[in-house]
Formats: C-alpha cells, sequence, structure tokens
C-alpha cells in the first residue's frame, strides 16, 4: 500500500513505541484493533442508560447501585477499567450534582465510554468547580436558587456517575423506551433527562 | 432578554465546533487522529496484562497535563499528547522497551522519505 508517512512528531513517537512494545512480544496489533473495536462498539453512554431506566424502575436496584456501584453495574453485565470504583451520585429536587475530574480526566468508561473533549478540556475542568451555576447555565440548564450543587472531582481510583432524576413525564415507561431518553450529558450532570 | 442567553454563554466557556466543542448528542468521535487511538489501545492492553497499576500511569499523565497547561498559553490543548507522553515515561521506566533504541526508532521514522510504497 501505498500512503504518506507520518510526520507528525508524536504520531512517529506512537509507532516507535507499538512497533518495539510489538517486537518485544508484549503487543500485538490485532490486540490493540479488539481493545479498539470494544470501546467502539459495546462501551458507550448507552451502558449508562441502561443502569439509570433500571434503577429507576426497581428500587432495590437503585438501592444497590448507590450502595456499591460496581457491584450494580456488573449485575447488568458491565465492567473493566476505570469501573472499579465506580460511586453513583443521585439528582434530586434539592441537589444537583456534577462530575469532573480536574487533574486528569479520569471518567467511568464502562458506563460512559471514552469522554467527549469538552470533558477534557482545562476550562471546563477548572471552571465547573470555580463557578459550577455559571457553567451549566452555559450549557443550557439553570438551576433555582434553592437547589444545592454538588461537584464530584475524581481522585486516586474513585470514578463517578450521576443518576438523573426522572422527568415526570416518562412516568410509566419500560426500561428500553427510558434508557432511550437518558444521555450522556445528564449521566455527567451537565443536563437534565429530558421529556 | 438581550439576545445572548445561554447560548452567547456557551460559547465564552467552549468552542461550538473544533476538538473542544459541547457535543450535544451521544455520538462523538473521541480520537482526533489514529495515533490517538494506537496509544490508547497499546496502555490499555499492558494494562489488561496487569504489567502496571493504573495510579502509575495515572499520576504521570497528571504532571503531564500539568506541565502542558503550563506551556499551551491560547494554543490548543492536547489531551493524548499528554498521554502518550505519559505512557512513554511508565514504558521505559518499566523497562518494556530500551530508551535508547526508542529515541534512534524515532528519528529512523522521521526521517523516512515521504510516500514510500510498502
Amino acid at each position: 500500500m501505498s500512503h504518506e508517512h507520518e510526520t507528525d512528531p508524536r504520531a512517529i513517537r506512537a509507532e516507535a513505541l507499538e512497533t518495539l512494545l510489538t517486537e518485544q512480544g508484549l503487543v500485538t496489533p490485532e490486540a490493540i484493533d479488539g481493545i479498539l473495536r470494544h470501546y467502539e462498539q459495546d462501551v458507550g453512554p448507552m451502558n449508562g442508560a441502561r443502569v439509570v431506566a433500571r434503577a429507576w424502575t426497581d428500587p432495590a436496584y437503585r438501592e444497590r447501585l448507590l450502595a456499591d456501584g460496581y457491584s450494580a453495574i456488573a449485575e447488568l453485565g458491565f465492567g473493566g477499567p476505570q469501573g472499579e470504583h465506580l460511586v453513583v451520585v443521585e439528582n434530586t429536587p434539592q441537589v444537583h450534582n456534577v462530575v469532573v475530574c480536574t487533574l486528569c480526566s479520569c471518567y467511568p468508561w464502562p458506563v460512559l465510554g471514552l469522554p467527549p473533549a469538552w470533558y477534557k478540556d482545562p476550562s471546563y475542568r477548572s471552571r465547573i468547580v470555580r463557578e459550577p451555576r455559571k457553567v451549566l447555565s452555559e450549557f443550557g440548564l439553570e438551576l433555582p436558587e434553592e437547589v444545592e450543587v454538588r461537584v464530584w472531582d475524581s481522585s486516586a481510583e474513585i470514578r463517578y456517575m450521576v443518576l438523573p432524576e426522572q422527568p415526570a413525564s416518562l412516568a410509566g415507561l419500560g426500561e428500553e423506551e427510558l434508557a432511550a431518553h437518558i444521555d450522556r450529558d445528564a449521566m455527567i450532570g451537565v443536563a437534565k433527562v429530558g421529556p | 432578554m438581550s439576545e445572548g442567553g445561554a447560548a452567547k454563554g456557551a460559547e465564552q466557556v467552549l468552542p461550538q465546533d473544533g476538538p473542544g466543542a459541547p457535543p450535544r448528542s451521544n455520538g462523538e468521535l473521541v480520537f482526533a487522529e489514529p495515533w490517538e487511538s494506537r496509544i490508547f489501545g497499546i496502555t490499555l492492553a499492558l494494562h489488561g496484562q496487569d504489567r502496571f497499576e493504573w495510579p502509575e500511569f495515572q499520576a504521570r499523565l497528571i504532571e503531564a497535563i500539568a506541565r502542558h497547561e503550563a506551556e499551551i498559553g491560547e494554543g490548543e490543548y492536547q489531551y493524548y499528547a499528554c498521554w502518550l507522553e505519559a505512557f512513554r515515561s511508565l514504558a521505559t521506566d518499566k523497562g518494556w522497551l530500551d530508551a535508547k533504541a526508542l529515541a534512534q526508532l524515532e528519528s529512523e521514522l522521521a526521517d523516512r522519505p515521504a510516500g514510500h510504497d510498502h
């Protein structure tokens, strides 16, 4: 095959690392492809949406989820790196939670997939801690004064996910129908679940 | 209300397009360049073999991000460049590869003629 060689020094560094680690027998290109396929196809916010939908429809599951996130998502078949110390924080009419990782963009991969660019951006990481209400309003989420905003900064190995409130308009729907309404931003806490 | 409101505010915090843009749906390309996905995959492959504890990598990533943020000024934030730097330091510190051999191969790859057939 003919193609232009990479001249980006970062692409070259990555290629050199893969080449030498492959020569050492530590990785294979196929294994790396498999991991990437897994993250492209099997891991994403649709997993978290199923978790939230289950919690909304099954009070006992909701209790287990809030008590031990890792074990509760494992019940639905989810797990893997960055999910081992999952803490699920629940939104209520009085409390709104939002998640950040100020130092390195940690994120609960098994339930949300890989983080969007804005989550990694220095301005989100610094500002959501300093002026959460303002940043949330810039995302289009205006919260009443009386609602307490809690910002959860992932540290060490803890990863956070928000359990959003179920809108009254979605009352009575089944788990699958509910899951279709739950998107990533609501599980990070920069949005509410829409009707 | 004057023009602006929430939408205008969002422009102030994050760009509306490009890599820093806030996505409005669940679908998003998380890797901007192929090398970003390769280094991510390599890191996870070795972690999956229990060759390192995640905090060993995380500590290097935090340092690399702090250095990068101190340097970029108004420039574009490059998360995976930090990831690459963190992994490179982990790989040589762990002895998975020889730092000299790595530097030599990088130099050879950089000197390749463009458009080579293979």
